[in-house]
């Protein structure tokens, strides 16, 4: 069953993919619970949500609907090479590099966090994450149209409700983990359990590049 | 980089106070003269079930004897866990050793063993003009986002001074920290307000002012510095001018609260040229609102005691009377307690700062003094000279160390005789009250003592981005 090009299975690997990048500590909730903390009431916490999830949307989108675009010009398999070139390249660099966004402001409003969550959002590769999934549901959708020739890319509605998507999980696995973080369980727990991301991170790109070479 | 965030990094200031009893102190130890000594980092083990406690078990000598250590500080600290540009992968692992004498930085390495430390970079002092145009690197302290570190002077060794930024994990020096520093000249320490992106900023003297000691004539011109600067951490600019008058010279030690939540801190006045007092201000933001300004007000004043004349360096017979000249302030990481040094009178005192507004002298010791030679309790016969100077604080707030040298042109002006070294540690009570550990005592044999540090952190090292909320 599909809707506007999406399958339940890729609603689904978007859904995982919205709450793996809600849980990483570095893009989104902890700044959220950071926030409360310093003006003492949680609905600091949530008001940080709202802006958080919007850049975190922003930088879905952006590379979605930009793929979208690119694929009415260029034939899919051009810009299946091109993202496997990227999401390697980002991984290896996730992974052997220690490069970060600068940032220093910790006095943000609505539009300097939802900038700020663009931002890390896109310089980890988030946006191109997602791609494979839709790419794959293309692929699926030729086959089953017997149309592999005519295939678009992705389309651009295809594209906004996957990022719909997406985010709403985000925004799920970001809400529920600040919320346990500020109001039941504090940050000690933070010490001991924040395994380094950036690795974990970098590895899940260079294995989302390799998968999207076999789409 | 690591799998794990590094054990020593905290959240908050209150977390951090539940950290275990540090087992070594980093010293810095000046070469004076020329006595073909060189510059060293010591290790003296802390650990009281040691055989070796409060004894010098490690020391790497520099290659040279010219640089004047002063501030050093850690690559990385609990900066590093901080929500806006979090990386809490890095190590505490490397010392970063400014020295203000020659412009030179060394870096340290006490992971492969910390009692021998290892210096694997030396940046010359041709790189460090070339690369940030000031000279006389001073203090160091880690940020959210990398290495900061103040300096005294400009290339030519006049003013500005100012703030240079260094990479954390490659040491490289990246140049000039401000955007716009306004009317800001002299520099000294910094520190900031991590929750309100402000950075604070004192003045001591440029380089010039200072290198041949402490100069009469821009002291009684009221030419050292006299003001603090206030500056927006995230823009590099300068915000805010606090002026503390003139009278009230060298402005030094910044105290920042270590709650993030919290707008104010303590900074020591050396001298007030009215009546040779020393003061400790309280800076804060007026009205507490987002757009009030900043202000500071003196809520200390030390006064300078009287002393017969021969007792006196010539600098200070003609005064009759012995200043306490205040050199280093220290806060615990609850904001409660705040550490005085006298370096001119020997004394320490403890402070109950719980109402920053009206602190509370709550303990007294004394150990050396220009006048006093205060004794320690371990050797009650032997007169000790140099005085209470940087102090160091562990973070569960339980144990000060301090030294005794403060600045070899002024250890001579003010100690003619010669400084000779120690280190002492005090006991402090939960509810406030201090005393000296007699078990404690430690001497260096020609090498001068400076700034402290301690393993795994203390309550200057680290900044803190979550508040306990108290």
């Amino acid at each position: 069953m599909t809707h506007a090009g999406l399958t339940s299975t890729m609603v689904g690997l978007l859904l995982l993919l919205g709450a793996y990048h809600g849980i990483n500590p570095g893009m989104g909730w902890l700044f959220a619970v950071a926030l409360g903390m310093q003006e003492q009431k949680g609905s600091a916490v949530a008001r940080a949500l709202v802006p958080i999830a919007l850049g975190h949307a922003l930088a879905i989108g952006t590379v979605v609907l930009a793929a979208a675009l690119l694929g009415t010009a260029l034939p899919r398999d051009v810009i299946r090479y091109a993202v496997a070139a990227l999401l390697v390249g980002l991984g290896i660099h996730c992974l052997v590099g220690h490069w970060h966004p600068r940032w220093v402001r910790m006095q943000v409003g609505f539009r300097d966090l939802t900038v700020w969550s663009f931002l890390m959002a896109s310089a980890h590769g988030a946006g191109l994450m997602v791609l494979p999934v839709l790419l794959g549901s293309s692929t699926v959708e030729a086959a089953v149209a017997g149309h592999h020739h005519i295939a678009a890319t992705v389309s651009p509605l295809a594209g906004i409700l996957a990022t719909l998507v997406h985010t709403t999980a985000y925004l799920a696995v970001i809400g529920l983990l600040a919320w346990i973080i500020y109001r039941k369980v504090g940050l000690s727990l933070l010490r001991k359990t924040w395994f380094n991301f950036n690795l974990v991170w970098g590895a899940a790109l260079v294995a989302t590049g390799l998968f999207t070479l076999l789409l | 980089m690591s799998l794990m965030p590094d054990p020593t990094f905290y959240p908050s200031p209150g977390m951090a106070m539940q950290a275990p009893p540090e087992r070594l102190a980093y010293v810095s130890l000046l070469n004076v003269g020329s006595n073909g000594q060189r510059d060293a980092m010591g290790v003296i083990d802390l650990d009281p079930s040691s055989s070796e406690y409060g004894r010098l078990v490690g020391q790497v000598d520099f290659p040279r004897g010219d640089n004047e250590l002063h501030h050093f500080g850690w690559n990385a600290c609990s900066a590093c866990l901080c929500p806006q540009s979090a990386h809490p992968h890095m190590e505490r692992r490397y010392l970063i050793v400014p020295g203000i004498g020659s412009s030179r930085i060394h870096i340290l390495d006490t992971k492969p063993n910390p009692k021998q430390p290892k210096i694997v970079k030396v940046i010359e002092p041709e790189e460090f003009i070339r690369k940030t145009g000031y000279t006389s690197p001073h203090t160091i302290h880690c940020g959210p986002d990398g290495v900061y570190g103040s300096a005294l002077g400009s290339a030519s060794g006049d003013g500005p001074g100012g703030i240079f930024l260094m990479d954390a994990n490659t040491f490289e020096l990246k140049g000039q920290w401000e955007q716009d520093r306004g009317p800001q000249q002299l520099a000294y320490d910094f520190w900031w307000h991590l929750g309100h992106d402000t950075m604070v900023t004192s003045e001591w003297g440029t380089p010039n002012m200072v290198k041949n000691g402490l100069n009469p004539e821009l002291l009684l011109g009221g030419k050292y510095g006299h003001k603090m600067h206030i500056f927006d951490l995230d823009k590099r600019r300068h915000v805010q001018e606090l002026e503390l008058g003139a009278e009230q010279q060298m402005v030094l030690e910044l105290r920042p609260a270590h709650d993030p939540k919290k707008t104010y801190g303590f900074v020591g006045v050396v001298i007030s040229l009215k009546d040779l007092s020393s003061s400790i201000w309280m800076w804060y933001r007026e009205n507490a609102g987002k757009n009030g300004k900043w202000a500071a007000r003196k809520v200390i004043e030390i006064p300078a005691e009287p002393a017969e004349p021969e007792k006196l360096p010539p600098l200070l017979q003609g005064f009759k009377a012995v200043p306490p000249l205040v050199s280093d302030i220290n806060l615990s990481l609850d904001d409660r307690f705040l550490y005085v040094s006298c370096w001119g009178t020997g004394e320490f005192i403890q402070y109950d700062v719980s109402d920053p507004a009206n602190p509370k002298k709550t303990g007294s010791i004394h150990v050396g003094g220009i006048v006093r030679r205060a004794a320690h309790p371990s050797k009650p016969k032997q007169s000790l000279n140099g005085g209470p100077q940087m102090v160091e604080l562990s973070r569960d707030g339980k144990r000060v160390y301090f030294t005794n040298s403060l600045y070899s042109p002024w250890d001579e002006q003010f100690y003619p005789d010669g400084v000779k070294s120690w280190m002492v540690k005090i006991d402090a009570h939960p509810n406030g009250g201090i005393n000296l550990d007699k078990q404690f005592f430690v001497e260096f044999d020609g090498l001068r003592a400076h700034q402290v540090r301690l393993e795994g952190g203390d309550a200057s090292s680290d900044s803190y981005c979550y508040s306990d909320g108290k």
